[in-house]
């Protein structure tokens, strides 16, 4: 096997896949958002639920199908934003999509940190046609915050329909 | 390289025994090899310096020096517009770019005047449902009547079709108010074909139809579906994408009323298809695509049009594609596509030796060997295909993975995508190996059953 083959699956990505967190579409939640990838019918429903009150995600849950990347990418992605302020998540999704382009090579150390499990992924970013499979539930994310109307389509970031084409 | 004779056997071949029985050779271990050095492309490396096993020639093609130095020599020699001007250079180019139509309507059994450029198969498709719906709103006068839709009136198509030949058909009947109906699809993936005398009928004004899946490999009984067709008054459209490449086809002996072909997928370069129609009804269709090169006489006031098949080539042609797809056709007429036929015959049983030797992984699509190409769509139990496909690359394998532009067949058949290994008359024995024992390496990768 290749090293780039060993830094694609790293050991904590297959866990993930395995065994996702925030599997399993619970009924309530203030925004939805179903992503699909149509190169290979990947597809994904996730909702955010908020705190009562407060611009704060308390966790979001999905359900979807999909290739060991995404769905580890939805389950370390559930990880990390559970408790998570709004404008924290969206910090987050920005520098996961960061770490997608940034070809292999990692981020700064302070990057890294913030996203914890997340840097497992760097090594999706050096197969080009596996990027929009880790990013699949961050465009979900995106999407749902939107329609939870926590956060406005033109606050930087792509609209998740693009990111995803 | 020359392998015998060609030979047109009118695709009937398909339901007259099947394509291993073929009365003719195969190609030779040193006709194989002088076929494989014929490909740049192949003696490449992959993933560090593995071997290239290149199992996607479903969906594109490599290609032959002939057909790479046809495009360069266009290039470099001939170059000019054609169909307009005096010099010598408009001429050659003019020569060039028919004798390639030629060419092409030799190698599927039609004449020259039938064959019509179009950018891809897709194009090719559209083209002749976008004429039905301007015949449908009275262009092309009387002649075109018999294109013209009206709300009840039906299209049939069948749930195996490649996206290309649903969506367009999807959308005229949006546009007419037709029904569109379709063929299903058994659970080994062959076409229901008993159903054409329930889900065909007076009504019935389009079947269209795949002379060969680009997913399960099934080929198609078309000689069935004309004549089905032919009850009804029906007009017959072949995707030939598959067909053309790999099996005999003639197209005058199957009488089919269209077909559309690929030329990337049949050795030859991107950017051009082409699209057959029975001189006939090529005639009487109005044009679709408007502008110069498909006129005739011009007012500020209306227009008269070429006849066909200029009528349907406005602007522009991508004129070194066509000749490139020219010479693929010719480099296929002489290998002899019997002889084609018949090696990817083999090859279609080892690739699917190879999937089922495998625990966990089944194939998608019919098993057995008869009617069938050598493309073989198939899950691993536990894995879905994008991280199959990931393994296989590891080792230099090119498979496809996705759905292959064939969602509701996917749909039908329980899995929402697959893997798919496909081949072409490159393709060897070894590299089915090759596949296979990479294949037994993907469950065990992902920590499932088998042996490491």
């Amino acid at each position: 096997m290749s090293t780039a083959m060993e830094q694609l699956y790293q050991q904590l990505i297959l866990e993930h896949a395995k065994t996702p967190h925030g599997k399993g579409l619970e009924v309530d939640g203030q925004g939805e958002s179903f992503q699909v990838n149509p190169t290979c019918g990947d597809e994904v429903r996730l909702r955010v639920h908020l705190r009562p009150g407060e611009p704060v995600i308390d966790h979001v849950s999905w359900d979807g199908s999909g290739c060991s990347i995404s769905q580890a990418s939805l389950s370390v992605m559930s990880e990390l934003v559970e408790g998570a302020d709004v404008p924290a998540a969206e910090n987050l999704g920005a520098t996961f999509r960061g770490l997608m382009h940034a070809r292999g090579k990692g981020l700064d150390e302070e990057s890294e940190d913030l996203l914890g499990d997340a840097t497992a992924f760097t090594g999706v970013a050096q197969y080009p046609a596996r990027i929009k499979c880790a990013l699949l539930g961050w465009a979900a994310l995106r999407d749902a915050l939107v329609q939870a109307g926590a956060v406005s389509t033109d606050a930087g970031a792509p609209a998740a329909s693009e990111e995803n084409s | 390289m020359t392998a015998g004779p060609v030979e047109t056997l009118g695709g009937r071949h398909a339901h007259e025994g099947g394509l291993v029985g073929l009365r003719s050779s195969s190609l030779t271990t040193t006709e194989l090899a002088a076929v494989r050095a014929d490909f740049p492309l192949l003696t490449r490396t992959v993933r560090g310096d593995r071997p290239l096993v290149y199992l996607d020639s479903a969906a594109t093609s490599q290609k032959p020096d002939v057909v790479i130095d046809a495009e360069l020599e266009f290039y470099t020699r001939n170059n000019a517009a054609v169909n307009r001007g005096a010099h010598q250079l408009a001429e050659e180019a003019t020569t060039a770019f028919e004798q390639a139509r030629e060419d092409v309507a030799a190698f599927v059994g039609a004449d020259p005047g039938e064959i019509v450029w179009t950018s891809n198969a897709t194009a090719a498709l559209n083209l002749v449902a976008y004429a039905m719906g301007n015949a449908s709103l009275g262009r092309g006068g009387a002649a075109a009547r018999r294109f013209a839709l009206v709300p009840g009136d039906e299209i049939v198509v069948t749930e195996a079709e490649h996206h290309a030949n649903l969506v367009p058909w999807q959308e005229l009947c949006a546009r007419t108010g037709a029904t569109l109906r379709w063929i299903g699809v058994s659970d080994d993936g062959r076409l229901r074909l008993d159903e054409l005398t329930t889900v065909v009928g007076e009504r019935t004004k389009v079947i269209a139809v795949s002379h060969a899946s680009n997913v399960t490999g099934a080929v198609t009984d078309v000689p069935r579906v004309v004549t089905r067709a032919r009850e009804v008054g029906a007009l017959v459209v072949l995707d030939v994408c598959q067909s053309v490449p790999h099996l005999p086809v003639d197209l005058h002996a199957l009488g089919v009323d269209f077909a559309a072909m690929s030329g990337h997928k049949m050795l030859g370069p991107t950017g051009v298809g082409a699209l057959y129609g029975r001189r006939e009804l090529l005639e009487a269709m109005p044009p679709v695509t408007t502008g110069g090169s498909m006129v005739e006489v011009v007012t500020m006031e209306s227009t008269t049009y070429a006849p066909p098949p200029a009528r349907f080539e406005a602007g522009s042609q991508m004129v070194a594609q066509a000749v490139g797809m020219g010479a693929a056709a010719r480099y296929l007429g002489e290998l002899g596509m019997a002889a084609v036929a018949e090696h990817e015959a083999a090859i279609a049983v080892a690739l699917l030796d190879a999937v089922t030797a495998v625990p966990g992984v089944r194939v998608i699509g019919p098993t057995d060997t008869r009617d069938r190409l050598a493309v073989v769509a198939f899950a691993v139990e536990g894995v879905h295909p994008h991280d199959v496909g990931q393994v296989l690359d590891d080792r230099g394998i090119a498979v496809r993975v996705g759905h292959h532009c064939a969602q509701p067949l996917h749909r039908r058949l329980g899995v929402p995508s697959s893997a798919r290994a496909s081949a072409s008359v490159y393709t060897t024995l070894d590299e089915v190996a090759a596949f296979g024992a990479a294949l037994a390496t993907v469950r065990p990768f992902f920590g499932l059953g088998g042996q490491q």
